[in-house]
């Protein structure tokens, strides 16, 4: 049962970043237009080289 | 769409002065596009007014349909001049008061609330999984400790919504749903941290985050609903530019309404409202006063006319003194008479509400009432609290948190689709129950602008009156002359005159013809026509029925419904269109005020009425029903003080609207019932000591779920 030491330490941590990244992602605006950047992403970047 | 298409706020209301620029940006600045919806549109308007001197950088935001440009120093007129070029209607929202609704702060906070807790009851839940499985003793423990640790914070944190608003609650004397909820929350943790350091299996760490979670959940529902409401009315606000063009010593001059003074000169151009009641100084025109007087014909005025603020000018460019500014105006009056209205149907109590006001007691008392049976059976405070909490945690009004703003959101949801938006956050539970529907005519039962029927006159006069209706701008003529069928062949005239205030003459065929107002003419009604000597004939101009008027009065009326018409127009437009619907109970004539007073008897009655109106008279009318609906095309004040605002042109809509109003408010009703048989159930074994955290994890997560599932059944509502 030792690897219960292991593994559950690593499940919370794997469990705590995808919390984090949404976090991040709601903090940063990212669900503010989904719309609009369903769009975005086919319009072309003019200042790419 | 065209680079010359006018700017026009709204049609027919607000014109964007295009002699002066307006008061410049500070800045952020928001605008409102409604003509954007894709990718194209997306990259004109970014990069349009990004290559503007002066315009730091422009966002588009297409969800809202709105941009906001970083232009420190540069008119606002400059930019909507700019967008106007490049195709697209821009109309400036209040800066200030777009800035509540634009960051949205409440919901990212409620959000991540929201995923902590379901962080940490999927961590939990696991940890429990392995209990209930029959964890060894020293695992459980481990286990427990581990779910403490997780939970205890978490709650502390995600909680907080509920503990805040109970906590108000209790301040002021009142019980909420939220106070039985903080008190099955603080309690299941507290006893469960107790339970974890005496070893003993009874651990409810799970049951209290989940429940925390399908609460967010609603309450995050709920937070979408009331959100949409308050942009909706606000953008409807924001429409209105608190502008004037005043005549200084130094020329015209754009400043802001609440800066105009009794006796200063204000031009109104054509096409604008009157910002101030005033009389006309300068200038001759034709006013459109529907909005405030239901009067579906323009009204001549000249010098000595007496105005109110809010007629529009339809002719040419007037200069009026204002004898009455800001607080003092008829507008403002009106709108002051709508607030008191309003006040009184904002006690309207939620349903959900009136659920608690029975529910929480109901379940403090039984808690209560276990724990003092358990004690006096066996004498031991520390079983009897652990079942009392039981009862508490399994009887939490998670449903309840959950079945309103479900369904709500569900109803609105649908409603939004079909093009009414919901601006009200009760205004579907009110809806549901009206027996009563009252419309008003002009602009809502009829398209509001009168409709000329020329298919009765002999050819020759159809002839004589499409060339004389020609040589005028008189919005009458107007009218005429687009009932007129166009391959009508004009007849010849000579001598064309046009008499100001009267009508328009001329010669044909060696005789005068005369078209205008009936009191010239000797005629019975106005417009008149007449030919040489002969008894002048009266051009009866009818109303156009709005789209759909017809479906709705039927499918209203197919409901059970009573239909009626009050209207502040004259007898005859009134009976036709009454006629013409079927409507029985048909009242013209009524003044604002008698209007109230109708819907006050019939309230008074026990009628649950619903108005659906659009002018100025119909406001308060609109704010003191018990629901109420507003074309599009209405004035703000009467958009504001409706619950509901057709977006699309037809009134077909309205009956549906009603059915689905109806079922939302079953759905309630019957998740209530579900939510109340699992407590049937659950209620007597936690009573009775046999709950387990099992029981209650599995019992609230079942009632949480159907509860949604329920909600989501309005989606197939025809």
């Amino acid at each position: 049962m030792n690897v219960l030491l292991v593994l559950i330490p690593v499940s919370l941590v794997l469990a705590a970043c995808g919390l984090i990244a949404f976090i991040w992602s709601l903090r940063s605006h990212q669900y503010d237009d989904l719309d609009g950047d369903a769009w975005r992403i086919l319009v072309e970047d003019e200042d790419a080289p | 769409m065209t680079a010359t298409a006018p700017i026009v706020a709204c049609p027919g209301c607000v014109a964007i002065p295009s002699d002066d620029s307006g008061p410049e940006t500070s800045g952020g600045l928001s605008l409102h596009l409604p003509g954007i919806h894709c990718a194209a549109c997306i990259g004109t308007v970014e990069r349009g007014l990004s290559l503007m001197p002066g315009v730091k950088s422009a966002r588009v935001n297409l969800s809202r349909k709105r941009v906001v440009v970083d232009a420190p120093g540069v008119p606002i007129d400059d930019i909507v001049q700019r967008l106007a070029g490049l195709g697209y209607e821009a109309q400036p929202l209040d800066a200030l008061m777009m800035s509540a609704v634009e960051g949205d702060a409440e919901g990212r906070r409620l959000l991540t609330r929201l995923a902590v807790a379901g962080f940490a009851m999927m961590n939990v839940m696991l940890f429990s999984v392995a209990v209930w499985s029959g964890a060894a003793e020293a695992t459980r423990v481990l286990f427990h400790w581990l779910s403490a640790l997780i939970a205890v914070p978490t709650l502390i944190y995600s909680a907080q919504v509920f503990f805040g608003s109970a906590w108000q609650a209790l301040r002021v004397g009142r019980l909420n749903m939220d106070v039985p909820i903080s008190l099955a929350i603080i309690l299941a943790c507290g006893m469960s941290v107790y339970e974890t350091a005496q070893g003993s299996e009874q651990v409810y760490f799970d049951a209290a985050l989940s429940l925390t979670f399908f609460l967010l959940v609603g309450r995050y529902l709920d937070h979408r609903t009331r959100l949409a409401a308050r942009s909706a009315a606000q953008e409807l606000s924001a429409l209105e530019l608190p502008w004037a063009t005043r005549v200084t010593p130094q020329g015209p001059q754009t400043v802001a309404i609440s800066t105009l003074a009794p006796g200063d000169y204000v031009i109104v151009a054509s096409g604008m409202r009157t910002p101030v009641d005033g009389d006309v100084i300068k200038g001759e025109t034709q006013m459109d006063r529907s909005l405030l007087t239901g009067e579906s014909l323009a009204v001549e005025v000249g010098p000595g006319a007496r105005l109110a603020a809010g007629e529009v000018n339809l002719g040419a460019p007037i200069t009026m003194r204002a004898t009455a500014v800001g607080e003092d105006t008829t507008l403002r009056r009106m709108i002051a008479m709508v607030e008191t209205a309003e006040g009184a149907r904002n006690r309207y109590t939620a349903l959900a509400d009136r659920a608690a006001q029975i529910y929480a007691p109901l379940v403090h008392v039984l808690a209560l009432v276990t724990f003092a049976g358990w004690f006096m059976a066996t004498g031991e405070v520390a079983r009897s609290l652990n079942i009392a909490i039981a009862v508490l945690i399994i009887t939490c009004p998670c449903a309840l948190g959950l079945a309103v703003p479900a369904v709500m959101t569900a109803a609105t949801g649908r409603l939004f689709r079909m093009g009414l938006l919901v601006k009200d956050a009760t205004a579907i539970e009110r809806l549901a129950e009206v027996d009563t529907v009252i419309f008003d005519k002009t602009g809502t039962l009829t398209e509001g602008h009168a409709r000329f029927d020329a298919s009765a006159l002999p050819k020759a006069t159809q002839a004589v009156l499409a060339a004389l209706v020609r040589q005028s701008q008189h919005p009458v003529s107007v009218a005429i002359a687009s009932a007129l069928r166009p391959d009508i062949e004009e007849a010849a005239l000579t001598e064309v005159q046009e008499i100001a205030g009267k009508g328009i003459v001329a010669k044909w065929h060696g005789q005068d013809v005369r078209l205008g107002r009936g009191d010239w003419l000797g005629a019975a009604g106005s417009p008149a026509l007449q030919i040489g000597q002969e008894t002048p004939v009266v051009l009866s101009m009818s109303e156009v029925l709005r789209e759909g008027a017809r479906e709705a009065v039927d499918g209203l009326r197919a409901q059970g419904l009573n239909v009626a018409l009050l209207s502040g127009d004259t007898g005859v437009p009134v009976q036709i269109v009454a006629r013409a619907l079927e409507i029985s109970d048909a009242q013209s004539d009524l003044s604002p005020d008698q209007k109230c007073d109708r819907i006050r008897d019939l309230t008074a009655q026990g009628k649950r009425v619903l108005m659906v109106g659009d002018g100025l008279n119909d406001t308060a009318a609109l704010a003191l029903a018990h629901a109420s609906i507003s074309p599009a095309s209405a004035l703000d004040a009467s958009r504001a003080a409706s619950d509901v605002v057709l977006l699309g042109r037809g009134l077909q809509d309205v009956p549906l609207a009603v059915t689905l109003s109806k079922s939302a408010r079953r759905r309630v009703l019957e998740n209530f019932g579900i939510a109340a048989s699992y407590n049937m159930v659950a209620v007597p074994l936690a009573i009775a000591g046999l709950a387990t955290p099992l029981t209650a994890a599995i019992a609230m997560s079942l009632s949480s779920i159907t509860v949604l599932l329920n909600a989501l059944r309005l989606r197939a509502v025809k």
